[in-house]
């Protein structure tokens, strides 16, 4: 059980990760994941708390004492039991989870040393489980209802598969040509794993859930035409993937991508292997990536790894307002990646090729607080200055995805563009179709995603129960 | 999976393809496009819808070979299978009567304007038909849009068929006797623009179909964007078609050559491999 107590060590144990000088030219995994020794030793950290305040930060609540005392005891299968019982994806969170703000940021431990690596551990029993070889239970007898899902990424496959495990026929649409969303065509390799995705994907397939590419709802079938189909409830999980841009002038010169453009090319399209692959990306000697997320974060040490000679993040806030994930921030430092803050573009430059060469930025300051209550720059006088550059990426926000609110009009959409939902079951203004993820939110994370197609999950089983409930007793009365 | 069930050879380096895509069918309007990928290690690819017949499940596709892409799916075979097939996408053309359309149709253009044509006819339209190519062996669909038409010129730059000259030509003259209430332009870009600024000044209604670089084709990258009346616009979900007097098309021309130096790169790797197209 907990072992040396009187020893415990201050500091968690450090995450083995490829070496900087080699893991700036490749897309492996940077953070390479604990060994059985390092994660023992590591769990033994963990008070055991009887009140463990770690799970309140959690957003699906895992029973994160419990599994990590199997860790201790050696006892990985039960642990993943354990975590799989609230958060069908623990390989991906464990990854991207921002745990410092949520689970780690609770951890008792943490008021006097460093918490434990919360995050670590469960990708340490997700990542083990292959090994151990996870086994679908029996098929739960169906329900004869069938549900759309529309929408693969972390909303839509945890609302898929939690409505697969209670019997019901569920069909997931993708837009794109791979399954995933942004963990697909999003989040880099060298962060998260595209076999990791693949293998979620494959065990959502197992539980029975028929997943079909390419289909755009909205343009080839509407939100009617799929109850007309015979759906009985359709769940919207079609994510924040509309790029927005900084709106200044010289924008669309060549050499400025979007975020998005410049990781569905690499991640998706698989440019870093061109011409291998027929997709192409350019990436110039000179790299300004304007954001502080960590969209920008992956964007920057993407295009290191393309070959870039120096990568700028130019954010206009300062480093303690980013919102990038600790982990990463620091990860992207230590590449080598030069950060530019309380700095903001006004224009952009080009040549007589019409190529960007110069971006024109502003120098900020950083004034009160404003409604994200984060404090707001605010720009100082005079202190424009110019910097070269080949390549510009604009990491600033992706907004909701416009397409399905566009053609289905009695749903009720915010002046954000988001889908206006019930917060308990992510019900929307029409009965029998339910929202979650950054559609209903607004650009947010993996685990909230998740957690919100876990709750429409939960609501639309009650909904199909109900309706069946109902229609039976309409048979008994009329019969009778 | 889609099926390719017909091939046709239009002319030389243009070709026409009926692939199987039942739900795309239904669901297809003028003016709309797909985006295709024909293996695992492929672009995303837009063209447009050229025909859809709902009844067999089929859409029809034509293009020219230009690249990597288009020359690969030339080489495709009735039997072969397309892996990704994706659409009907882009908002379909305003379709209603307007009067008298001039359809100024260039190159592979014209397999473009024609469902178009074909709708506006239907709609009650006197149908003004401008069909330009480099040469007559490069001319497309002449009788099909003949058909459609109350009146068809064709004119090519070498003057081997029609008349010896650019579509602007015809176009000015035609703006000089007749009332016109729309023209509908498509083909290549420096056509486009000529057009637009042959009938700005004489405030003729002028719609073009765009063609930039896209990559997902739903509205999520940006890399489609244009320039309308100052306005950024994504061409994929707020187009393809646009007023052609308020497009920017000096930078659109810009942004097409953006992959020149991996274009000439991936067609090498292609006639490495002994693919060559026609
Ligand atoms: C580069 C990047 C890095 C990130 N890093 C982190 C991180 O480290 N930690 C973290 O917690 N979060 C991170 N996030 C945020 C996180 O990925 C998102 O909050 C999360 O993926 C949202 O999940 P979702 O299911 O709502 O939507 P998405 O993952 O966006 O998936 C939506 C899917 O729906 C599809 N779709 C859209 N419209 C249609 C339609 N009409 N028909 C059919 N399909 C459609 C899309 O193609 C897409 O596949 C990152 C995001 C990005 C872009
Ligand atoms: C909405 C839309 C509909 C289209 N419909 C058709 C169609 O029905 N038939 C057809 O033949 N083509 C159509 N196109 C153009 C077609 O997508 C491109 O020709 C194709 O992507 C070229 O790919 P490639 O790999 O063969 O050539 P690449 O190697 O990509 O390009 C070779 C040459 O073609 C030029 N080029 C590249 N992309 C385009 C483009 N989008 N438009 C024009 N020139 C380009 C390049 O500048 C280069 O000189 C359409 C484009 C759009 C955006
Ligand atoms: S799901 Fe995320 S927040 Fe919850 S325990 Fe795991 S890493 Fe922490
Ligand atoms: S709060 Fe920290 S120490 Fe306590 S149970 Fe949770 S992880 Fe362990
Ligand atoms: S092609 Fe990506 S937004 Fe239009």
């Amino acid at each position: 059980m907990v072992s040396n107590r009187g020893s415990r060590l201050k500091n968690s144990v450090p995450m083995p990760k490829q070496q900087i000088e080699n893991r700036v030219q490749n897309f492996s995994e940077v953070a390479k994941g604990y060994s059985i020794e390092q994660a023992i030793t590591e769990a033994e950290r963990c008070l055991q708390c009887p009140k463990p305040l770690c799970v309140k930060g959690c957003p699906v609540e895992v029973d994160i004492p419990a599994f990590i005392k199997c860790i201790v005891e050696g006892e990985f299968k039960t642990a993943i039991k354990i975590v799989k019982d609230k958060n069908s994806l623990p390989a991906i969170c464990g990854r991207v989870c921002p745990q410092e703000q949520q689970c780690q940021k609770f951890c008792v431990l943490g008021k006097k040393f460093e918490p434990i690596a919360i995050g670590r551990l469960e990708r340490f029993v997700a990542d083990f489980e292959p090994e151990t070889g996870s086994k679908i239970n029996e098929k739960p007898p169906s329900t004869g209802k069938k549900v759309a899902i529309i929408g693969s990424g972390p909303a839509g496959l945890t609302a898929a598969a939690d409505l697969a495990k209670r019997g019901h026929e569920v069909v997931l649409f993708e837009a794109l040509h791979k399954p995933g969303g942004v963990l697909m065509y999003g989040i880099p390799e060298f962060r998260m794993p595209k076999n990791v995705v693949r293998a979620e994907i494959d065990y959502i397939k197992k539980l029975g859930v028929t997943i079909e590419m390419d289909v755009v709802i909205g343009s080839m079938y509407t939100i009617d035409e799929l109850f007309k189909q015979g759906f009985d409830a359709v769940f919207i999980g079609t994510g924040a993937g509309l790029p927005r841009f900084l709106g200044i002038p010289g924008e669309n010169l060549c050499g400025i991508y979007s975020a998005n453009e410049f990781l569905i090319r690499v991640n998706l399209m698989r440019a870093y292997e061109f011409p291998k692959y027929d997709t192409p990306v350019k990436v110039g000697k000179k790299v300004a990536v304007i954001g502080g997320g960590n969209v920008a974060m992956d964007a920057a040490r993407s295009a290191l790894r393309l070959g870039a000679d120096e990568v700028y993040i130019v954010y206009r806030r300062s480093r303690n307002e980013a919102p990038a994930r600790q982990e990463e921030l620091e990860n992207t430092e230590e590449e080598g990646i030069i950060f530019k803050f309380l700095t903001n573009p006004v224009r952009f430059i080009g040549n007589d090729a019409g190529w960007v060469k110069e971006m024109e930025c502003l120098k900020m300051n950083l004034g009160k607080p404003d409604e994200s209550g984060r404090r707001r720059p605010v720009p100082i006088k005079n202190s424009e200055f110019i910097m070269k550059v080949s390549t510009v990426i604009v990491a600033i926000g992706q907004s909701p995805n416009p397409l399905i609110p566009q053609t289905t009009k009695a749903l009720k959409i915010t002046k954000y563009g988001t889908i206006e939902v019930n917060e308990e079951t992510g019900e929307t203004s029409i009965k029998g179709v339910y929202a979650g993820g950054d559609i209903v939110s607004g650009a947010a994370t993996v685990i909230s995603a998740m957690g919100a197609g876990k709750k429409a999950a939960r609501a639309i089983h009650k909904y199909l129960m109900n309706k069946e409930r109902n229609k039976k007793l309409e048979n008994a009365y009329a019969r009778s | 999976m889609n099926k390719i069930v017909k091939k046709e050879i239009l002319a030389q380096g243009i070709k026409l393809l009926e692939v199987e895509a039942p739900q795309i069918s239904k669901k297809t309007q003028p003016g709309q496009f797909l985006v295709l990928r024909i293996d695992e290690k492929g672009e995303r690819m837009p063209l447009t819808i050229f025909d859809a017949d709902f009844t067999k499940g089929t859409v029809k596709i034509i293009f020219q070979e230009v690249g990597k892409t288009t020359v690969q799916l030339g080489q495709l075979k009735v039997g072969d299978h397309i892996l990704n097939l994706m659409g009907p996408l882009g908002n379909p053309s305003n379709i209603k009567n307007y009067g008298h359309v001039i359809i100024i149709g260039g190159g592979v253009g014209i397999a473009l304007a024609y469902p178009i044509t074909k709708a506006l006819k239907r709609a009650g339209n006197k149908i003004t038909s401008i069909l330009g190519a480099r040469t007559e062996a490069l001319l497309i669909l002449e009788d099909k849009m003949r058909d459609l038409s109350d009146k068809l010129y064709v004119t090519t730059d070498d003057g081997s068929k029609g008349h010896h000259g650019f579509v602007t030509d015809i176009l000015k003259e035609l703006i000089e006797k007749e009332k016109i209430d729309l023209v509908h332009a498509v083909g290549p870009t420096v056509m486009m623009r000529a057009v637009a600024r042959v009938t700005k000044p004489n405030r003729i209604k002028t719609i073009v179909s765009l063609n930039p670089i896209m990559l997902d084709g739903t509205g999520m990258c940006g890399g489609c964007r244009v320039t309308i009346g100052g306005k950024t616009k994504f061409c994929c979900v707020d187009g393809p078609e646009f007023d052609a007097h308020l497009v920017d098309f000096n930078q659109l021309m810009t942004r097409l050559s953006m992959y020149l130096d991996e274009e000439k790169v991936a067609l090498q790797v292609l006639k490495k491999k002994g693919v060559n197209g026609v």
